[in-house]
């Protein structure tokens, strides 16, 4: 209804300016051999400042991939692989989710016994994830040689998740420490060992299990 | 057993690639923001915190340019190339070169207040399993936010997930601690254990009703409790009643 109205009123200026150009035009051909002396009454040399301000870059989320061992609580140790995403609360404090996978191996009863299989393939894949809040406890530089020093922090991680693992999911708490050092001001890389705990009856009676996994990562500030 | 099915962590994947999009500002990369130190001197830092040594000292009259922020320290390079990270305390000291002062300020209440976008994580009971919950909440005005948010939840003998929208209504959003009323709608996934004899794999439709409080702690951390309760549509005669007690943290941006 309102832009309708502005379109009018366009319409109508459009219009009547034309009609003043028009009536104009005789004029201004008759005043053309008189000498141009018209100086502007005020000459503005104030410069206009820019006001429009350049943005200072926030860095606060880091994303990481990483790889390592775990060891499956019975199911001997492999190579695991995962993704992690850290968002900087403040400088101590971070939030962090990481998603983590690998394939468990056999039992040892299922080694000795030879054709014993408690798992169907499929099965044995070991997915989890977890939530976790990290604190930055001891913050400080890492030399290497005389004259290099990397920004470096340990830091301690807790955390809550789950695990899918021999065909069910189970909640899984999770906590471990880390070292973090800083390449350059984009790139980190880490050393990590974490604990995953979680209550199964998998193999008949209902136990806590550990999962330790150790690993080293990079991540990328953005 | 092994069902591709659409579980928490995706949703949480999803949400948080979207709001990255969102909030993860363009940057004009040439263009840096020059401060002017007034004060004796700027300290830089090796790192972003205070644990970190201090390497070098700006002095009165100096420009350095900002570079980069994370959390509360800058990253800031001074004319002779040194780069160093400099607090925040330190750096709303200094002034633009114009003239003007300038203003960082931390997170306050006021952008507490007036916050958009928040997340967080909830750890609790969901009807005798263990629940691990996710949101990401959009607030329209101060009083009215709507959540979008999944949880994970792990019983003794199933396990399974909920997802689904969250409309809550703060009614004096200006207390420190304050409480919020909620009602939503989602999905529940409920699976029994593999261990079990087979039972059916059940998916209903689940609306809710909660209660719950919120506390700002500091700058954007905040933390949250709440409970709600769940009516499971179920494709049985009777509906189902589910109690949902939740605590944890969140923050905005």
């Amino acid at each position: 209804m309102e832009s309708g109205f502005r379109l009018l009123l366009l319409n109508l200026s459009a219009v009547l300016g034309l009609a003043v150009l028009a009536s104009g035009c005789s004029r201004v051909v008759d005043t053309l051999d008189e000498p141009v002396t018209a100086e502007p009454v005020i000459d503005p040399r104030v410069e206009r400042r820019d006001v429009r301000r350049p943005k200072i870059d926030t860095e606060n989320f880091e994303l990481g991939a990483y790889t390592g061992f775990i060891s499956v609580e019975d199911f001997g140790s492999s190579t695991v692989a995962g993704a992690r995403l850290a968002y900087h609360i403040t400088e101590g404090l971070f939030a962090e989710a990481t998603y983590g996978q690998t394939t468990a191996g056999r039992t040892s009863f299922e080694t000795l016994s030879g054709a014993v299989e408690l798992l169907a393939p499929g099965e044995r894949k070991f997915r989890y994830y977890d939530l976790s809040l990290g604190y930055n406890l001891f913050p400080g530089e890492t030399f290497i040689g005389r004259n290099r020093a990397f920004t470096s922090s340990l830091y301690l991680l807790l955390g809550a998740g789950s695990t899918d693992f021999a065909g069910d999911s189970r909640f899984t708490i999770s906590f471990g420490a880390g070292y973090r050092v800083l390449l350059n001001d984009w790139l980190s890389a880490h050393l990590m060992v974490r604990d995953h705990v979680f209550r199964t009856d998998l193999l008949g009676e209902d136990k806590t299990v550990h999962n330790i996994e150790f690993v080293i990562g990079l991540g990328w500030f953005f | 057993m092994t069902v591709t099915r659409l579980k928490p962590l995706h949703l949480l994947l999803i949400t948080a690639a979207v709001f990255l999009h969102f909030v993860t500002p363009v940057q004009a990369r040439d263009a840096h923001y020059v401060v002017e130190i007034v004060e004796a001197f700027l300290e830089l830092h090796s790192g972003p915190g205070r644990g970190y040594p201090r390497f070098h000292i700006a002095e009165r009259g100096e420009r350095v340019e900002v570079l980069s922020r994370r959390t509360d320290w800058f990253r800031v390079r001074t004319k002779q190339g040194v780069e160093g990270w400099a607090s925040r305390a330190q750096l709303s000291q200094t002034v633009r070169p114009s003239g003007e002062p300038v203003t960082i300020a931390p997170p306050s209440r006021l952008d507490y207040l007036d916050r958009r976008i928040e997340g967080g994580v909830l750890l609790g009971d969901f009807g005798g399993a263990d629940a691990l919950s996710a949101y990401v909440a959009w607030h329209a005005t101060r009083n009215l936010s709507l959540e979008l948010g999944g949880a994970d939840l792990n019983g003794r003998f199933s396990s399974g997930w909920w997802a689904g929208l969250n409309l809550v209504h703060q009614p004096w959003p200006e207390w420190r601690v304050s409480p919020f009323l909620a009602l939503g709608t989602g999905v529940i996934r409920i699976e029994p254990r593999a261990t079990l004899v087979d039972v059916e794999d059940r998916t209903d439709q689940v609306g809710h009703a909660g209660l719950g409080l919120r506390m700002h702690v500091t700058r954007n951390f905040m933390l949250r409790a709440e409970y709600r309760r769940y009516v499971v549509f179920t494709s049985r005669d009777e509906n189902e009643d589910v109690n949902e007690w939740k605590a944890g943290f969140g923050f905005f941006f």
